[in-house]
């Protein structure tokens, strides 16, 4: 009988490729602390606290990025809970011809490269006269955003069950109250981790932004442009640490709502 | 069904029964908005994209000619554009190569050796890279890569400096430093993309059945050999699956190479910087459509092989 244990190169090269996906951030955290200011010098020549105070205080460029991301965000996210929700009450259930390929429709957006989907947009702008505004980036996010919800929302209806609709419907409820009473309730925490994971994607979101913003900033785009023209670095290592903890407590948070959907009542007819 | 359902009054509830008895017209009337959104929104965008790429430019006014042509198209044939398509499509490759080589042995230990927590928390150490900012693990990489960083700095204290200069002194790949280099622009496509190779290959080994492990044992397989002949074969189209995605990311990215790379384009570049400095969209628009065919082709040879079953 064979033993169950991995063989030793097999553990090491899952360990060595696991530490390659998750050292390099830890670097983010050092160089925020570093007193070289000019340069990525490792080891940092000594540590400090003080670019924390900077970022908060002395730099007022930051704001306006760090507020437009956060109106975006909030806008696509809140478009794409609708548009997300109602395509997956729709597509769930429903048998008809062609719906492989209206949910591949949804997809769409995420699987093509950004930049198609950047250019597709800026190309649509400038046909119409559209010029740039904050609308104009929430509606390139919106349209990515979606089919995060919407695979959130589906996988959810998939596992539960219609009967709890039926039963409600049995007796005496209407749809409405059907809703009210017993979809939301069962989809309550999905529509939360889809909503969540929108945020998280479009606070983070660059290419497509970058076709769709003009001359706005968004904070991706101020942190593309310190990186490409670096005036006190370790300042954009906080707001690095800024934008992690933006995406990562969401992102944990629907990890742990979706986590444990095979329990939900009625999903084990 | 009419006679047990007493009908209910008001419009509300009236409109409630309606939608209940025709199924077919609730689902047409929840589909219609975010549809008409996809529809008009996406698709009119793709649209918008295929038609510029048929307009010009005007050399002398840098005003957009709306007239259709294949003038533009034809510019994507001139030298240094059809360089820029090789450039990409050849780091592509490589990147996608790399990538289904580090993600094999991750994916196999999480889909045979990991089991219950450890299960969860390898998920997790996949998804959470994978999900962290794309702007932030870029800019990790330029810190690791500098060349004051951490890589000069390991290099001389284990000794081995004449090994990376001698890695950079190699010609095309090599450069002043790892971050000016297109050693470094792969690195950076490597670590980026990894996750989304990880998760298709560990589904596809997940589904490997532990009695055919077992049965080509049984018959005398050597480890090696049933690795070859039964493993390997099984997860191909989750290999295939992961490189869809690392292909066609690496084939569409525009900001990686501005970062970490040298001066020379990427196609995701060249995008960019033709619909915004030059302002000739239809350049950018017709260029773009070389990722989409590019990508066409790989998913209709991937269909062939099966790569849509690990989805």
């Amino acid at each position: 009988m064979r033993s169950e244990g991995a063989a030793w190169p097999l553990r090491f090269a899952a360990a060595a490729g696991l530490a390659f996906l998750h050292l390099p951030l830890a670097l983010i955290f050092l160089y925020a602390f570093t007193t070289e200011e000019k340069s990525f010098q490792f080891p940092p020549p000594g540590y400090t606290a003080r670019w924390f105070g900077t970022a908060w205080f002395d730099r007022p460029d930051i704001w306006p990025p760090l507020v437009l991301s956060l109106k975006v965000a909030l806008f696509a996210t809140l478009l794409a809970l609708i548009f997300g929700t109602l395509a997956a009450a729709a597509l769930a259930r429903a048998r008809f011809f062609g719906k492989e390929s209206l949910s591949l429709l949804f997809i769409l957006p995420i699987a093509l490269p950004g930049i198609i989907t950047g250019i597709a947009l800026r190309s649509a702008f400038d046909i119409m006269n559209l010029p740039f505004s904050t609308w104009t980036i929430v509606l390139g996010h919106a349209t990515f955003c979606i089919v995060v919800v919407y695979n959130n929302v589906l996988a959810r209806f998939r596992r539960t069950s219609a009967s709890m609709i039926e039963a409600s419907m049995d007796l005496g409820a209407d749809g409405f109250q059907t809703f009210r009473y017993v979809v939301l309730p069962q989809i309550a925490s999905a529509l939360l981790a889809g909503g969540m994971l929108a945020f998280a994607l479009s606070f983070d979101e660059v290419i497509v932004t970058t076709f769709t913003a003009g001359q706005q900033a968004t904070l991706p785009i101020w942190m593309l442009g310190e990186l490409l023209r670096p005036r006190q670095r370790p300042v954009t290592n906080v707001v690095a640490i800024f934008v992690i903890a933006v995406t990562f407590i969401p992102i944990i948070f629907a990890y742990y709502l979706t986590r444990d959907g095979e329990h939900i009542a009625g999903g084990g007819k | 069904m009419k006679a047990v359902t007493a009908a209910r009054t008001g419009g509300l509830a009236r409109l409630s029964d309606f939608f209940f008895r025709n199924r077919g017209l609730l689902t047409a009337f929840l589909l219609l908005p975010p549809l008409a959104w996809i529809v008009i929104v996406y698709l009119g965008s793709l649209f918008a994209l295929l038609l510029q790429s048929f307009y010009s430019l005007d050399e002398f006014s840098g005003l957009i000619v709306r007239e259709l042509t294949f003038a533009t198209y034809a510019e994507i044939f001139e030298s240094s554009n059809l360089q820029i398509i090789l450039r990409t499509v050849t780091m592509a490759a490589a990147v996608t190569v790399a990538d289904a080589v580090i993600a094999f042995p991750i994916a196999y230990f999480a889909a045979r050796y990991a089991r219950g927590g450890a299960k969860a928390l390898f998920y997790l150490a996949v998804m959470m890279p994978l999900w962290s900012s794309y702007l932030v693990k870029v800019y990790a990489w330029k810190l690791i890569l500098a060349k004051e960083g951490i890589i000069t700095w390991a290099a001389a204290q284990l000794h081995l400096t004449f090994l990376l200069d001698g890695i950079l002194a190699i010609p095309v790949i090599g450069g002043p430093s790892l971050s000016i280099s297109y050693l470094g622009t792969f690195l950076v496509f490597v670590y980026i993309w990894l996750p989304y190779m990880i998760l298709p290959v560990q589904a596809a080994l997940e589904r490997v059945p532990r009695n055919f492990i077992e049965a080509s044992a049984d018959l005398g397989a050597r480890p090696g050999q049933t690795f070859r002949t039964v493993i390997l074969p099984l997860a191909l189209p989750g290999i295939i699956a992961g490189s869809i995605f690392t292909f066609s990311l690496t084939l569409g990215d525009s900001i990686v190479p501005q970062i970490v790379g040298n001066s020379r384009y990427f196609i995701g570049q060249a995008v960019y910087t033709l619909q915004g400095t030059a302002g000739d969209i239809p350049l950018a628009a017709a260029f773009s459509v070389v990722p989409m065919v590019i990508m066409g082709l790989y998913l209709a040879a991937a269909k062939r092989l099966g790569a849509f079953d690990a989805l």
